[in-house]
């Protein structure tokens, strides 16, 4: 049996590339993807934990981290095409016309 | 044979859900079948819905009741908040109806996806569950991310639409890994399961997953509510959402972001007040003093609202973290929800004013336009005066209740140095709201514009500006209602 | 405890090897008569034309994106169908509920020509 620690150590690990992904990479389609990652290294987490705890709820969070997961990128594709038809580009950092 | 039982459900406790969401699906049906151009009709539909939803909440007063396992509520706190949702959104329909054919941008979704974000906000104030309460969040954040660009092709609405979306989904991330490690702590997803977990005690390990699992918690939740250090996304999207949006953001995510964190902090994570009371504290007054210092130097007034509404942040988490200390728990509580009541009010009216001096294509939001309001429209500008007043905190309006409830909250929780930072933000904060008020009426126009003021705008505009006078007035009403809703928390 | 992991190994060598060992018998047996036709890149029997790097219509993100929506929506009915016997009627009806719903999604995705190939 594998602790449950080697599982958070792995998604830690996975969530922070995820976060270094999502601060360092300009292309907004890679972003979606770091973000993804994060969120899949914490669907791993619950899933790890829902079997420490032999308990449903981690698992049924994860399928609903799934759904939502999906639905927030077909906004976020849906976005960038309709950026792209208008900027013909998908770097973050062109997308600038308002300025903070 | 059923071998597995389904609890029963009372479905009294989401009927109003049950009346928003299931309006916000005939509302699509309705928008497909009626014609183009007359979509107005699709938003008088969801008015209607909007007013039975806060109808059906009646009854359920003073009779706090749970469902589905304990994960849904329906108490005196959650009714007072959806409440307040619901009047949001009211108004907001209001200022839209004549704002999107104007801008060319009426489409009937607009409605229905209101309506979704208003169940999302109910989600997360009735939520007693991480699971209810991440997807409450989610279904909240999804349709705002569409609302915000809802006025494509213009380019800056898409860059804002993106922009939020990119920001949002990070928080997610944060929110949902250290939902993760929450329940990875207390193998419990509820919050009075986590509550009673933490009284029993954890292994020191547990307690490392669970102070990290509600750091993350806190900063997913803190992007939401535009806390510093995440507010940075602001501005920007406030700036280019459609204004009726904006306007439905800086009250909706910011409500419905602090009462699923109040619910959090002080359910589940009340005991470890110790631990997260002095953070919070700090960064509340960071949050105010960011916010109020940036919204000077502004002189478009729709980005100085936008900081304006960061600031507002640091004072509603004023009375938030508050209510975690025993000794001012429950005027913690009452503070929020009156400061809450008092700024959706408020910012609805001003951004509402800001809708009537938008032209199509050309926005007239820079100080100067607002010079010699008073002249040409008496209603715009003493609307805007009162609003102004409100959010500078002075008498006799409602934010003055507001920020006079936080404040003694604050103080009384032993935090006595937060409201005295509390205070010099506001007098800071005066400058620029008394600026705005100034240029109305005692400046010469400087450029001529026509506000366009319809029915629709001035009934949304006048509902504000008079709950904004009424209840500073006369508040009683409000506090006998945010008073009661205390009562049910402390459970 | 290492035995599960030998399982594992002796699963992945044989799945390695299907590949693997029919590759290495054609080394041996085929002529090597190689001609430019046959060194050609191969895309479904046609010649190759113009960059790999297209645009591609964006009806296909349309497609794509209502596709990922429903595809994921199956998740749920995943536990249910599992648990089907032990769940009895009251899931039945909530299961069809969750499915009249999508179908709204689908009728106003037709209407709004979401599945017109433009």
């Amino acid at each position: 049996m594998v602790p449950v620690s080697y599982y958070v150590l792995l998604s830690a690990v996975l969530f922070t590339l995820g976060v270094v992904g999502v601060l360092t990479r300009r292309n907004a389609l890679i972003v979606f993807m770091s973000v993804e990652m994060m969120l899949n290294s914490a669907n791993l987490a619950l899933v790890a934990f829902a079997q420490r705890w032999q308990s449903a709820n981690g698992q049924i969070l994860v399928f609903f981290v799934i759904t939502v997961a999906a639905a927030e990128v077909a906004v976020g594709l849906a976005l960038l095409v309709t950026i792209f038809r208008s900027k013909r580009t998908t770097d973050i950092d062109e997308i600038n016309t308002l300025k903070g | 044979m059923p071998d597995i039982q389904i609890p029963s459900i009372d479905l009294g406790v989401s009927l109003q859900l049950l009346i928003i969401f299931g309006g916000a699906m005939v509302l699509l049906l309705a928008d497909l079948f009626s014609g183009e151009g007359n979509k107005r009709i699709v938003g008088y539909i969801a008015l209607l819905f909007v007013v039975g939803a806060a109808a059906a909440g009646v009854p359920y007063w003073d009779a706090p009741r749970s469902t589905f396992n304990g994960m849904l509520v329906l108490d005196n706190f959650a009714l007072t908040l959806n409440w307040i949702f619901l009047l949001s959104t009211a108004i907001t329909i209001l200022i839209s109806l004549e704002y999107l054919p104007r801008q060319g941008i009426e489409r009937g979704e607009y409605y229905a996806l209101l309506l979704f974000a208003l169940g999302g906000m109910m989600l997360l104030a009735q939520g007693t569950d991480l699971i209810v309460l991440f997807l409450g969040l989610e279904l909240l954040s999804i349709t705002l991310y569409v609302l915000a660009g809802f006025a494509y092709p213009r380019l800056s609405s898409e860059e804002a639409a993106m922009k939020y979306l990119l920001i949002g989904a990070f928080a997610a991330g944060f929110l949902v890994f250290g939902i993760a490690l929450l329940y990875g702590a207390t193998g419990t997803s509820s919050l009075a399961g986590i509550a009673n977990k933490l009284g029993s005690g954890l292994a020191a390990d547990d307690v490392a997953f669970m102070l990290a699992g509600a750091a993350l918690v806190i900063i997913g939740f803190g992007y939401k509510i535009s806390m510093a250090p995440f507010h940075m996304w602001t501005p920007d999207v406030y700036e280019g959402s459609p204004t009726p949006v904006a306007a439905f953001m800086s009250v909706g995510t910011k409500g419905a972001g602090f009462a699923a964190l109040a619910r959090l902090l002080l359910v589940a994570l009340g005991s470890q007040y110790a631990t997260w009371g002095l953070i919070l504290a700090i960064l509340a007054a960071v949050t105010m003093v960011i916010g109020n210092v940036s919204a000077v130097a502004q002189t478009n007034v729709k980005r100085m609202l936008a900081y304006s509404s960061i600031g507002h942040a640091g004072y509603i988490l004023m009375g938030v973290l508050s209510a975690g200390s025993p000794a001012a728990a429950n005027r913690g509580i009452e503070g929020f929800l009156f400061y809450l009541l008092a700024y959706s009010l408020t910012n609805l009216g001003a951004f509402a004013v800001l809708i009537a001096l938008e032209q199509r294509g050309e926005a007239a939001w820079s100080l100067d336009d607002f010079a010699g309001l008073w002249h040409r429209q008496p209603f715009l500008a003493i609307a805007m005066a009162l609003c102004m007043f409100s959010l500078a905190g002075v008498p006799p309006t409602a934010g003055f209740w507001g920020k006079f409830y936080v404040f003694t909250a604050a103080w009384e929780a032993g935090l006595q140095w937060l409201a005295v930072v509390g205070v010099i933000t506001s007098a800071i904060a005066a400058f620029f709201y008394l600026r705005i008020i100034v240029q109305m009426f005692m400046r010469d126009p400087v450029r001529e514009i026509s506000p366009s003021l319809d029915r629709n705008l001035m009934i949304g505009v006048g509902l504000a500006a008079l709950g904004v006078i009424v209840f500073g007035i006369s508040p009683t009403p409000v506090i006998d209602l945010v008073q009661g809703s205390v009562l049910a928390l402390s459970r | 405890m290492l035995a599960h992991y030998a399982f594992i190994g002796v699963f992945f060598i044989a799945a390695a090897s299907f590949p693997i060992l029919p590759l290495i018998g054609a080394y041996f047996l085929r002529p090597s008569r190689p001609t430019e036709v046959k060194l050609d890149t191969y895309e479904c029997g046609l010649e190759a034309i113009g960059d790999i790097w297209v645009q591609f219509k964006v009806q296909y993100y349309l497609y794509a994106l209502a596709f990922v929506v429903f595809d994921i929506e199956v998740v749920f009915l995943y536990p249910w169908a599992v648990a089907f016997n032990q769940l009895g009627l009251f899931a039945l009806v909530e299961m069809a509920i969750f499915l009249f719903i999508l179908i709204g999604g689908l009728v106003y995705a037709w209407r709004k020509g979401a599945l017109e190939w433009v």
